[in-house]
């Protein structure tokens, strides 16, 4: 059964209103531009995707083979193209499309729009009035699944507007990895990627999400994201950006509404030509001795602009702890970063906020250590860069490592 | 035995500072020689300077390497020629573990010999923090020493093995210069070098020097046994040497 007519009548009043209601930050764009409707055939497997988009994927994280996957979802432009589940968690885990779910569950009511809301902004207005799918994961109590599930978003042609509405739940005590890859096919496509993501975590569940962003030069990515995370339940997020876009606005937040709940976000950036890349995270600890860290590592080479933002905001009555850690290097002098920690705490007489932000060139005294080691100057940059970007992302694909290592090489000789 | 390390004349300076003047060095395959000297003498600048850093900036003199000049060389370049070097105080390098580190400046030495020399120097737990993050002072030593034994350099310069060290561990630091320096080969296969700084001496304890050397005030001086002038120094401290220059 769907969910209910009032509650989507109410929702859709709600964007209607807001869709012209310009966002808080980033540059505002003129949706009017991506009207081009594209639906597309279902496909038998990942691997028989065309080469350019099998290739796309691949770049994004994506196990086209489907090996250690509990399961895959594929979207290109409008279309689902394929869903599948692992035989091995079937009653396990659930993946479909939202619009899919929306008809199946009368209960996604409570999940639908209630964490992020409907009329932040035109792009979330925009993602209500003409949502075009966008993946369901639903991980089952105290189910907790070896492999993660991997999701793909995939812009192949021009001037569409990709807007996606994605639901994680991750039922009481289960376990759940989802990497998700948002990509084009085209090196210059020009579009938009309204991505809305609502991810509930019940008490004592886990996940782990980790998201790899491949845009282009023309692309504008509007990520609007909101976690709730119930008592005992963790929350991690790993972000990755390495390749070159127009412009991304995101402020991922992480609501730490249990006690003992925790969150941990993991940004890797690296800013490339002229992208205008404006990402954030935002920790609200709510629940009594919940904790929260959030590191961000940036590099900003070519004449890219970078804001990296990070807010704590203590609101609990307990005890809280909290930490920001935000690195940037500017690789070019037309790079430019912001580097913009937020500490808050509204009343919250316990917690405990801190945070370290720093913006500098690599160290020459790094450099020639390595180099007294036999290392070139070249590859002494190189490793410290690396380095300097490695998080130590479980589950990341080694194709992405690869992909961190060609980007440093390519543009790492700027600093020396 | 042949001469594996020629300085002549060599003038140093950092910035506009002038650090040493007129030294002049040599020392042959399989020699440890050691350098004392008071705080701030040039002794750090004096192996900073054979090893390449450019902050060390040679204004006067050149510098041979197995015959061969290396004065104009940069640092990787003579640490590929075989010198290599344990700092007294290396950087931190967050994000580049000491095991991604030594497969990279590996000399050959397999995956299995580096984890069991780890293992001698009590750093397998470190193998995969970041370099020298959140290390001891004795953690740093020992991990220079690690990484210089899969490196394996012909001439190696150390700088104050000593120091920060707790006692115990200083066995095992001179153990570990032993081991570099392949003491416990047949002495006709002993050809790597150590040009060793010492504050205290008690590395003496551990390791065979040959030869001594006293820096003081920008110079060279003193050349001798390094026992002789360690024993000197302690009687007497560096007064002498202002004298005896």
């Amino acid at each position: 059964m769907s969910i209910s007519k009032t509650y989507l009548s109410d929702i859709r009043e709600r964007a209607e209103k807001a869709k012209e209601k310009k966002a808080a930050l980033g540059p505002d764009i003129d949706l009017l531009r991506y009207n081009q409707h594209i639906e597309r055939g279902r496909i038998e497997s990942l691997e028989s995707l065309p080469q350019q988009e099998r290739e796309a994927a691949v770049m994004a994280g994506i196990n086209v083979k489907e090996e250690v996957r509990s399961g895959s979802y594929f979207q290109v432009d409008h279309s689902v193209v394929y869903e599948r589940l692992n035989k091995l968690y079937e009653g396990k885990l659930e993946i479909m499309s939202t619009a899919e779910a929306l008809k199946k569950y009368d209960w996604l009511e409570d999940y639908y729009w209630r964490a992020v809301p409907v009329d932040q902004d035109k792009y979330t207005a925009q993602a209500e009035l003409n949502m075009t799918h966008g993946y369901f994961i639903r991980v089952l109590p105290h189910q907790k699944l070896e492999y993660p599930v991997q999701a793909c978003l995939l812009v192949a042609e021009n001037y569409v507007s990709q807007n996606v509405h994605n639901i994680i739940i991750v039922e009481e005590g289960a376990e759940l990895q989802v990497i998700t890859g948002c990509t084009l096919s085209k090196g210059d496509a020009e579009g938009i990627h309204l991505g809305i993501s609502e991810f509930f975590i019940k008490k004592g569940g886990k996940l782990f999400f980790t998201m790899i962003h491949n845009w282009a030069d023309k692309f504008h990515v509007r990520p609007r994201t909101w976690a709730i995370v119930e008592e005992d339940g963790v929350f991690v997020s790993n972000y990755v950006l390495l390749r070159p876009v127009k412009s991304i606005q995101a402020f991922p937040v992480a609501y730490l509404k249990g006690d003992r709940a925790s969150a941990k976000f993991n940004t890797v950036v690296y800013g490339l030509k002229d992208s205008y890349i404006d990402l954030g995270s935002r920790i609200i600890l709510e629940g009594e001795d919940t904790r929260g860290e959030s590191i961000a590592r940036t590099i900003a080479a070519d004449e890219s602009v970078i804001y990296a933002r990070g807010d704590l905001v203590a609101k609990t009555k307990g005890y809280c702890l909290a930490h920001l850690d935000c690195r940037g290097i500017v690789f070019s002098n037309k790079g430019k970063i912001f580097a913009i920690p937020q500490l808050i705490s509204e009343g919250a007489l316990k917690a405990e906020l801190s945070h370290e932000a720093s913006i500098g060139p690599i160290s020459e005294e790094q450099v020639e250590y390595l180099m007294s080691r036999g290392v070139s100057r070249e590859d002494a940059v190189s490793v410290i860069t690396s380095g300097f970007l490695n998080l130590d992302i479980p589950f990341l694909p080694q194709v992405i490592d690869r992909n961190i290592k060609e980007v440093i090489q390519a543009t790492a000789k700027e600093s020396m | 035995m042949q001469e594996m390390l020629r300085v002549e004349n060599l003038g140093l300076s950092i910035g506009d500072r002038q650090v040493l003047q007129g030294v002049n060095f040599s020392m042959n395959y399989g020699e440890v020689h050691v350098l004392f000297g008071p705080n701030g003498a040039g002794k750090t600048s004096f192996i900073m300077a054979l090893m390449g850093f450019p902050k060390y900036k040679v204004v006067q003199g050149r510098i041979y390497f197995k015959g061969e000049d290396i004065t104009e060389k940069d640092i990787s370049e003579r640490s590929r020629l075989g010198l290599g070097i344990s700092f007294q105080r290396p950087p931190t390098v967050r994000g580049v573990s000491l095991r991604k580190f030594m497969e990279i400046i590996s000399d050959g030495t397999s995956k299995e010999d580096t984890l069991k020399i780890a293992e001698k120097l009590n750093l397998l737990n470190h193998l995969d923090r970041g370099l020298n993050e959140g290390f001891s002072g004795g953690e740093m030593k020992r991990s220079e020493l690690l990484q210089l034994m899969v490196q394996r350099p012909d001439l190696v310069f150390i700088d104050e093995p000593e120091s920060g060290v707790d006692l115990e561990n200083i066995a095992l630091v001179g153990e570990a210069i032993n081991t570099l320096l392949g003491k416990e080969d047949k002495l006709k296969e002993q050809k790597r070098s150590a040009l060793i700084i010492t504050h205290t001496g008690h590395i003496l304890d551990f390791v065979n020097a040959d030869k001594g050397y006293i820096i003081f005030d920008g110079k060279l001086i003193c050349g001798g046994n390094p026992r002789d002038i360690l024993a000197e120094i302690k009687k007497h401290g560096y007064r002498r040497c202002a004298v005896c220059r």
